[in-house]
């Protein structure tokens, strides 16, 4: 304890930024189909359930409901692509291909390595989160200035994504046990936090669940963003996603030392 | 700068039950080439990672370039180049960008690293390479792309944890042949190895391991000398135990090793005198060498 995990933190404040620009370097080669890829999935969603389900279920919360559906579409998209670099991306990083072993043989620590993970998985989700917020914004759903709010939440969104993430792969003997963290975690959340359906319309019991997931903090910040209304317990929200970017960063930096350097 | 570049001082590791480093005490001088000599198992690897505060040892005191290792290792690494037992290269990025991106993990700038690449590329033979992907290299161009990552930072000591592993005969003695170039820069190495060959062209001094246990330590000729000291008769074929009882009066040491009889003799000739009326044996004189060495300290034969 103490002097070891101390070794494992970041080193200084810029370190992290080497690993960034390494995978960002990766990513241009495939940018392309990397983009494409990761907003498939949310565009499908929000025209798909947007105008399918809005006709049947008409305005939400005063709103048309494929605005409302943007907005949350904008944060699930964050969230989903943060994860999904974080535990895929990352993992194959730190395991097959070896990525961390090589940087560990520099004067990076582990918690640098961990660090720019998280920024460039954050970075993926500015990407996505944003494009969906710009197609809304082209089609009337909400105003060009409100991305500007959004973007700080959306970064924000996929750091406290990418942090849970690593927490998982630090302790996911292989790929198969992502699957549990995707069904039993982050789907549910899509649901129970207000991204696809209003928060009100759950149970109680589900609404105080709800409360502590870090999607609804996030959606309750790029809604009424997006739709133009006055945002509720701005320091709250903000907070709590900052807890969930916080401590899950350093619970994973030393639980990867104790996985990476036994 | 200390004499002293790697200091290893009562050193133990096991996992779970295993134990892989048995209170390991060397000192690896600067400027010199020390080997870590042993099978699959013996602990060289771990002795490695634990020099780069990779492995945190259980008990004992590891100094690397005046550092305290693991507390320090990080600032031990700026000076230190690393070329591991497998392959660690970005496959998607060209040549360059590996540099250039490992050279980014020692804060260098674009503009620092471009300057160290041609000649970092002329070491490595890779000039014309530059532009490529590294999936597109030979095994041994990789080796060597590694070798030249390694160098990036000028390092002062280069950790090589079975460099030539998995290499054809030529790209082995190219990477020999550019290491005997870093030596005569003033590097200091570490390396491991399970080839006796290797150790004996490359290193100044070696440590023999066994089961995490150093059995003997010293400049590969006097290890020979001290321990061989004569030249060897391989003997091939007929029954070895039978012939073992012949020629057992004439040699200083008989040993059998599979189907091989190794006579350690003084004088060869009376050995071959004994051995004339013998039919089908084949015969090979040869001057001792550290295979013999580990032969003699453990009873059998490294794994090839």
């Amino acid at each position: 304890m103490g002097e070891g995990y101390m070794a494992a933190m970041p080193a200084n404040v810029y370190n992290w930024i080497a690993v960034w620009r390494r995978n960002f370097l990766a990513w241009k080669k495939v940018a392309l189909a990397s983009v494409l890829g990761n907003l498939a999935d949310p565009m499908t969603n929000l025209f798909g359930l947007g105008f399918g389900l809005g006709i049947i279920v008409g305005r939400v919360d005063g709103a048309s409901y494929i605005a409302f559906l943007a907005a949350g579409m904008v944060a699930t998209s964050a969230m989903t692509s943060a994860t999904f670099e974080a535990m895929y991306a990352a993992f194959a990083r730190m395991d097959a291909k070896r990525t961390w072993e090589a940087i560990l043989c520099t004067q990076l620590t582990l918690g640098d390595i961990v660090l720019g993970e998280l920024a460039w998985a954050a970075t993926k989700s500015i990407l996505a989160g944003t494009a969906i917020a710009m197609v809304a914004a082209t089609l009337g759903y909400a105003t060009w200035p409100s991305i500007l709010y959004a973007l700080p939440v959306i970064a924000l969104t996929g750091l406290a994504f990418a942090s849970l993430g690593m927490v998982v792969i630090s302790l996911a003997p292989s790929y198969d046990y992502f699957v549990f963290y995707q069904t039993l975690v982050i789907t549910p959340m899509v649901f129970l936090c207000g991204a696809v359906v209003p928060v009100t319309q759950l149970p109680s019991a589900f609404q105080v669940v709800a409360g502590v997931l870090p999607l609804s903090h996030s959606v309750d910040l790029i809604r009424p963003a997006m739709l133009g209304r006055p945002v509720d317990n701005i320091a709250l929200h903000l907070t709590a996603l900052c807890i969930y970017a916080v401590l899950p960063f350093f619970l994973s930096t030393a639980l990867f030392r104790r996985r990476l350097m036994r | 700068m200390s004499i002293v570049a790697i200091d290893l001082n009562g050193v133990k590791k096991s996992y779970n039950d295993k134990i892989v480093v048995n209170g390991l005490s060397l000192a690896v001088a600067t400027g010199e080439c020390f080997g870590l000599l042993g099978p699959n198992g013996a602990g060289k690897s771990t002795i490695a990672r634990m020099v780069l505060g990779m492995v945190r040892p259980d008990a004992g005191k590891i100094t690397v370039l005046g550092e305290t290792v693991p507390a320090r290792a990080r600032l031990a690494r700026v000076r230190v180049g690393v070329v591991p037992q497998f392959d660690n290269l970005e496959l998607e990025f060209t040549v360059r960008e590996n540099l250039l991106v490992f050279g980014r993990y020692f804060s260098m700038s674009a503009r620092e690293v471009e300057s160290v690449v041609p000649s970092l590329l002329e070491f490595a033979r890779l000039e014309s390479k530059a532009n490529a992907r590294v999936a597109e290299l030979s095994g041994g161009m990789k080796r060597r792309l590694t070798l030249a990552r390694a160098l990036i930072n000028d390092p002062h000591l280069l950790i090589m944890d079975e460099p030539t592993t998995g290499l054809d005969p030529h790209g082995r003695h190219l990477i020999w042949e550019r290491l005997r170039v870093l030596l005569a820069r003033g590097k200091t190495i570490l390396l491991t190895t399970h080839f006796m060959e290797e150790a004996e062209r490359l290193c100044d001094r070696l440590c023999v391991l066994e089961k995490g246990r150093k059995i003997a330590e010293g400049k590969p000729h006097t290890l020979i000398d001290e321990q061989i000291g004569c030249d060897v008769i391989e003997i091939y074929g007929g029954n070895p135990q039978e012939l073992s009882a012949l020629i057992k009066p004439y040699a200083r040491r008989v040993e059998v090793s599979g189907e091989t009889l190794f006579c350690y003799a003084p004088d060869p000739e009376e050995v071959r005198v004994r051995l004339r009326g013998h039919a089908g044996l084949r015969l090979l004189q040869r001057p001792p060498n550290l295979e013999d060495v580990f032969l003699r300290l453990t009873g059998r034969e490294m794994e090839k």
